[in-house]
């Protein structure tokens, strides 16, 4: 039987609530409904004529062919980042669980570029991938590859790509190994006594009971490659060249903040807050019933 | 958005305790500025001279982050009604600002209500025009301006038999120019910074070819942009093919390719007369000035200036600001429009002299002999005699950075071979056009 805490009076309970309440209020709500009011005005950059325009806005950005390959290039991004970082982390993890020597300090050491802030990872790449000051850059124009992420769209992305995802490698690798240690041993000697190989093992018996943590890590990263990947992308190709690296969220903030168009920036804001709140609706309630906790 | 007018809104708590303790202190002028240094040390020097000089008014100079950073967070303060009184604002933003109403306090007011008399004759016709209205009266301070021209590297013109001490003038001579020096050995024997700026913009105004309608926007907000004609398409043309082959480099949007000159790894670029201080600093080889070519079969005029200006800024758009407060940004521009301010500026850092009595001096003080090249973006922004026309006085567009980011997007799509020259300007103009015609709506009204 479940033990409840019963409350005298409604007053305390609320009373506890209240700086959480406040948090979401002031930093989720309000944003959010100054967001859903600024798309449907249209005003000048310094704010001194506005006029409601209803749906216009957001008939202007679904119809502008700049929006639609910039869902393109989310979509790409986005589901790119999440199979490159969960996959390496899922591999990276498996090594680190069998007992090797010096495991903790591989496990440090993997743990490590989580600590390395958005910008300061894009600089790193940079300096290992621009293709005349890199050391890899220039190695691979060596090898007779024209490598220029500056002028080729398809690589600019790929370094995106990477950058964002070696990022998140090292979340995904803490969740990852908590996983593996948390399953039973003795599940896994049955299997090996009855005469599993390693690799049957893994797909049969580790990797379904990982699910629950890799359904939790899928959400993560696609919401991580969605919103806080802004500073990777700002820092090594600024949504360029053309605008090739440009994502929903890189757009918002160029429209907004470079261009000063407030109510296509704050419509596009509306949109990407739709689209998130429909995939995790998706997730939760299609993907977590095939989850076996 | 959100956080920075949070952020405005502590600062003006902080502020309105500040006024009690206040009295009998000098009125403060906030000036926003975006130069990084060594030049914003410069400038923040000037503000410091104009403080000593006299007891009623205190500049308080302070950087907030690049040109187009500083323009947006200008904006943001003006919308939370704490705006600088004096900030400094790209050439890009000029239209922007004109369109922007009762935000801003134009010159030619401020210094009429102060009594403050500066000689604007004096001043280079480009920089004038740029900052005026169609009518000659001044909108902003004119201060730090530049202009694009040719940084070549004259050892790499040896290696390759090039004559170093004669650039070729037109586009022709500079195609095969580039071809011996790639036959010599050269991996990138052009590029270019500020692609748009230098080579749209300077590109139209050298060749005498519209970039917009309404004279380059000056006569109206209906302004259409001209860039898809058949000169500005031959020479992006030319650039793609000379990409392909391998005689030029795109070297990425702003001023991304700067750094390729100087480290020796591009022979020629074309770049802001303003990077002059970087390459003395660091190049190590013999370089050279030169003007910006011309295609064979046009006669050049004037280039136009590129830079920022100071712009007057009200407090907010339900705020305003006392006659002293006025009163000071009048004084402060008047000490910053003595020659010898401008002398200095113009000798200690690469900058155009902004007045020509300014530049005669310095050129009879032999300072152009002492240091060749450093006279050619000024004889660039006057040829042609001065005469402007209406395509070389300057640019007036209203949302004119993303206009910008729109033409470098779509130079890149044809650097990639996705599309055409021609298409890339006619996607250029056609999505530049949206921005026009938006902030034509936006702005009817104020």
């Amino acid at each position: 039987m479940r033990k409840k805490v019963i409350f005298k009076g409604v007053a305390l309970p609320y009373l506890l609530l209240m700086p959480q309440l406040l948090v979401t209020a002031v930093f989720f709500f309000w944003p959010a409904g100054q967001a859903i009011y600024g798309s449907f005005l249209r005003e000048d950059a310094f704010g001194l004529s506005r006029e409601f325009v209803g749906f216009e806005n957001f008939q202007d950005v679904l119809s502008d062919p700049n929006y639609l390959s910039a869902v393109w290039n989310t979509v790409v991004f986005s589901s790119s980042v999440a199979v490159i970082a969960l996959g390496a982390a899922l591999f990276l993890a498996v090594q680190a669980d069998k007992a090797i020597r010096g495991a903790d300090a591989y496990k440090t050491m993997l743990i490590w570029p989580y600590a390395v802030a958005p910008a300061v990872a894009a600089v790193l790449w940079l300096f290992m991938f621009h293709p005349q000051i890199g050391l890899f850059g220039k190695l691979i124009n060596g090898m007779g590859i024209r490598w220029d992420y500056k002028v080729n769209g398809d690589q600019a992305m790929l370094l995106v790509i990477l950058a964002a995802a070696w990022k998140q490698v090292s979340y995904n690798f803490i969740f990852f190994l908590a996983g593996l240690q948390s399953i039973p041993r003795s599940v896994l000697e049955a299997a090996a006594i009855d005469g599993a190989r390693p690799v049957r093992r893994f797909w049969t018996v580790i990797f379904p009971l990982l699910a629950p943590t890799s359904f939790f890590l899928l959400v993560v990263n696609i919401v991580y490659a969605f919103f806080d990947t802004f500073g990777i992308i700002h820092a090594l190709t600024q949504g360029g060249p053309g605008k090739a690296t440009e994502t929903l969220i890189y757009k918002v903030y160029v429209d907004g903040v470079q261009n000063l168009n407030f109510g296509a920036s704050a419509a596009q804001s509306v949109v990407l807050m739709a689209i998130v709140i429909a995939l995790t609706a998706i997730q939760f309630r299609f993907i977590e019933r095939k989850v076996h906790y | 958005m959100f956080r920075r007018t949070m952020m405005a809104g502590a600062v003006a708590l902080g502020l309105a305790a500040a006024p009690a303790m206040a009295q009998q202190q000098p009125v403060e002028i906030q000036f926003w500025h975006g130069l990084t240094q060594p030049l914003g040390g410069m400038l923040e020097g000037f503000a410091n001279e104009f403080n000593q000089s006299q007891n009623r008014f205190r500049v308080v100079a302070s950087f907030r982050g690049s040109y187009p950073e500083t323009m947006v967070a200008a904006i943001a303060a003006f919308r939370a009604g704490q705006a600088p009184h004096v900030v400094q604002m790209f050439e890009v933003g000029t239209g922007t600002m004109m369109a922007a109403g009762r935000a801003i306090k134009p010159l030619h007011e401020l210094l009429a209500e102060n009594n403050v008399q500066i000689d604007f004759n004096d001043y280079l016709p480009a920089v004038r025009g740029y900052y005026s209205l169609a009518d000659g009266r001044m909108m902003s301070m004119p201060f730090n301006s530049s202009t694009a021209v040719v940084f070549y590297n004259k050892d790499a013109f040896r290696r390759a038999n090039l004559n170093p001490d004669s650039f070729p003038e037109t586009w022709e001579g500079l195609e095969q120019a580039a071809r011996a020096l790639r036959a010599g050995g050269s991996t990138c024997p052009m590029t270019t910074a500020w692609p748009t700026w230098v080579q749209v913009e300077q590109f139209s105004a050298i060749h005498n070819v519209p970039l917009a309608s309404q004279g380059n926007g000056f006569g109206g907000l209906n302004a259409e942009l001209r860039i898809n004609n058949p000169a500005m398409v031959r020479h992006l043309d030319n650039l793609v093919r000379w990409q392909r082959e391998g005689l030029f480099r795109y070297g990425g949007r702003d001023g991304a390719a700067d750094a390729l000159f100087p480290s020796g790894e591009c022979a020629i670029i074309f770049a802001s007369s303003g990077l002059r201080a970087r390459i003395q600093r660091e190049a190590q080889f013999q370089w050279g000035v030169a003007m910006l070519p011309y295609y064979q079969g046009t006669t050049p005029i004037n280039s136009i200036i590129g830079g920022a200006s100071f712009w007057t800024m009200n407090r907010g758009p339900n705020a305003s600001r006392s006659a002293d407060e006025f009163r000071g940004v009048a004084e402060f521009f008047r000490f910053l429009a003595q020659p010898e301010i401008v002398r200095r500026w113009h000798v200690d850092t690469g900058f155009l002299p902004v007045r020509q009595s300014v530049f005669q001096a310095v050129e009879q003080s032999g300072f152009y002999n002492q240091n060749p090249g450093a006279d050619i973006p000024i004889r660039q922004l006057l040829r042609g005699g001065g005469q402007m026309t209406e395509n070389s006085m300057g640019i007036r567009l209203g949302g004119f950075v993303e206009i910008r980011t729109i033409i470098q997007e779509e130079m890149e799509r044809a650097f990639q071979g996705q599309q055409t020259a021609e298409q890339a300007l006619n996607n250029a103009v056609q999505r530049g056009n949206v921005v026009l015609r938006n902030f034509e709506r936006q702005n009817r009204g104020s």
